[in-house]
């Protein structure tokens, strides 16, 4: 494989605001930008958004395959920004990225949010931690990702272009996430790693991962606490986007 | 021409489809009763035979965690059959490669079979449908790379015999490749690959292998054995040799049209016992991301003509060959003539509730009355 460096020149970066360098890994459903909570972000951080090779139909090098490569990734991007004391926030897989970043160095990094992570196996082998995302349908999905379902985005009335994402995206994350599903079977033991303030941010009503998942997540990460927000699921940042912010301004002003 | 007898050995004692979601991945195994299935097993195992006594030859594949395919293991029909039968060639379409996590194994239960058959295997190579998915816990993504892949490595472990290779690939690794048996068949057994896709159809011409389509009808067949013919063009230089093309469609022979079409009306359990909900077809990554936003636009996609489940519907498409043997055999001449020839035609003459006797007898019908015209259709035109 040619040096994973050279990802970094077709990676997709969207950068905006002033403030702390915040680095922003989105999940599953692609990129966040537009969302409300994005653009109020920017008033107080520097948001650093990557697009994860793949996602919204942005370049995806062959051998970059794995969530490990794009902890490497975004370590990389860390170092050739040269962003220093970073907050490091990744939503669902993002956030499971954030924590593979987490374990390897937080030399770059000031605090960690995970929001709804994904990324460690936490029950015996006959429970599936991790809802299947891959096998429902549309309505039942919908169901585990949303509070209120009835806010879930209508795939079939979106625009030709977002469909042309969407189907981007999910198949990037069946890429990354495949199998073992969604999670690295080792993370769980290198978490006493991380040395970095943490807070995890969950959905009360998140049915992809239960806030009694955010909860095991927490007990692994030294110092770690854990934030339930009500009435959202899987993405409070989009179902509660004030309540979001709040906790994220609250905690990275925490000294 | 050659012509291969296909049965999916399919379970269809099966409660009201009202009272499950699909026929397939989830369909709990409470509603096998494995007294009926090994009644069903025999069945399909004496029609086979049959059809060695016949003349004909014999296609079998696997399906999993499904009621239409009760064959997960298409090695293990084939072993039976090397054994029992006398003439046939048998055709394995096929090993799913994209799901098989160790291509070895592939190597070694294939050449065995040609041993036993004394080289009468035809391996065939596929992806595998989508509905494989979660049986095999297969990413959907990278499928086309295992495939080739494992393809590479079983082609070279068939043709090395001079002691152990090493293979460390992106997706299998083995130090020691050293494969026993070797196959009977130098320098191995005959490989097809299935497709749906001209594009695909290239790739498989380039390589040299059968190329074979299922139920395309007249111009999706048309259009894949287009593509092969192009590749096979630019790689080769010379014209494709008929023995390249396959293609399966439907078939039954009775002795008159109606007997034919009564038949033929019994096949279409295939297409009507599919319950599935649209979700488990289209899992992401298996189709390009242009062809799955036009699903996600689209919803629940509706019923194409080319699967609507009516006996002069399928003969109209080109997916069904059905009728007394002079209609039949008019149907095939006039789909070899519009998809511009090929060497092998597979059919699947036994589905659903079709009892034995009425398999075999049409059976019967296709090898003495239709089988001996379309061995003619091979001197007409030699290359496609």
């Amino acid at each position: 494989m040619p040096g994973a460096l050279s990802w970094l020149d077709d990676l997709t970066i969207t950068r905006k605001g002033d403030g702390p360098p915040l680095l922003l890994l989105h999940g599953g459903s692609g990129p966040l930008e537009g969302m409300p909570f994005w653009s109020d972000l920017t008033r107080d951080f520097d948001v650093i958004a990557p697009t994860h090779p793949g996602f919204a139909a942005t370049p995806s090098p062959y051998d970059c395959d794995t969530v490990d490569d794009l902890a490497y990734l975004y370590l990389d991007l860390m170092d050739r920004l040269d962003i220093r004391d970073a907050v490091l926030m990744g939503f669902s897989i993002g956030g499971w990225i954030a924590a593979e970043i987490a374990v390897k160095s937080t030399a770059r990094l000031s605090r960690m949010i995970l929001v709804d992570a994904v990324g460690i196996k936490v029950g015996d082998r006959e429970t599936r931690d991790i809802a299947d995302v891959f096998i429902h349908s549309p309505a039942v999905l919908a169901e585990k990702l949303y509070h209120d379902p009835s806010k879930a985005p209508d795939l079939s009335a979106m625009s030709q272009e977002e469909q042309h994402k969407a189907a981007y995206n999910q198949q990037s994350l069946a890429l990354y996430g495949w199998e073992p599903y969604l999670h690295n079977p080792k993370l769980k033991g290198r978490l006493h790693r991380v040395d970095i303030p943490t807070l995890l941010i969950w959905g009360g009503s998140d049915g992809i991962v239960t806030p009694a998942y955010g909860a095991a997540y927490c007990d692994f990460i030294p110092g770690a606490r854990m934030v339930v927000i009500d009435e959202a699921g899987h993405s409070p940042q989009f179902e509660q986007p004030e309540k979001f912010v709040d906790q994220v301004r609250g905690f990275a002003r925490e000294s | 021409m050659r012509a291969w007898y296909f049965s999916e050995t399919a379970y269809p004692d099966l409660p009201d489809p009202e009272t499950y979601d699909s026929v397939r991945v989830t369909l709990p195994s409470k509603h096998y009763d494995p007294r009926k299935g090994a009644d069903i097993y025999h069945q399909r195992l004496d029609e086979w035979c049959a059809a060695d006594e016949f003349g004909l030859d014999i296609m079998m594949n696997e399906h999993h965690q499904t009621a239409t395919c009760t064959v997960p293991a298409v090695p293990l029909m084939a072993s039976i059959l090397a054994r029992q039968t006398r003439n046939a060639r048998l055709l394995l379409l096929g090993n799913p490669l994209a799901n098989r996590r160790q291509p070895i194994r592939v190597a070694e239960e294939m050449a065995m079979i040609d041993v036993i058959s004394r080289g009468r295997l035809e391996c065939g190579f596929v992806r595998g449908v989508p509905f494989e998915l979660p049986s095999g816990n297969s990413n959907p993504m990278r499928m086309k790379e295992r495939l080739w892949e494992a393809h590479d490595l079983i082609v070279k472990a068939w043709t090395s015999h001079e002691g152990p290779f090493n293979w460390e690939g992106k997706f299998f690794h083995h130090r020691q490749v050293n494969v026993w048996p070797r196959p009977w068949q130098d320098p191995h057994p005959p490989i097809w690959i299935t497709t749906g896709n001209p594009d695909n159809a290239t790739e498989i011409a380039e390589k040299g292998h059968v190329g074979a389509t299922f139920i395309t009808g007249f111009d999706g067949c048309k259009a894949v054995f287009d593509g092969y013919r192009r590749g096979w063009a630019q790689a080769h230089k010379t014209p494709v040799p008929l023995d390249r093309l396959a293609y399966l469609g439907f078939c039954y022979v009775g002795d008159t049209d109606e007997a034919g079409y009564a038949g033929a009306e019994k096949l279409l359990w295939y297409l009507t016992a599919n319950k599935s909900p649209p979700h488990f077809r289209n899992f992401p990554g298996y189709m390009t991301p242009e062809a799955r936003a036009s699903v996600l636009k689209a919803g629940v996609p509706k019923l194409e003509d080319h699967r609507i489940p009516d006996v002069q519907t399928q003969i109209r498409v080109g997916n069904m060959f059905a009728g007394n043997p002079d209609t039949v055999f008019e149907q095939i001449k006039k789909f070899y003539d519009h998809v511009g020839g090929f060497g092998n035609l597979m059919f699947m003459g036994q589905a659903g509730h079709m009892k034995s006797a009425e398999t075999i007898k049409g059976l019967k019908l296709f090898a003495d009355e239709v089988m001996p015209r379309l061995k003619e259709l091979k001197t007409s035109s030699a290359t496609a």
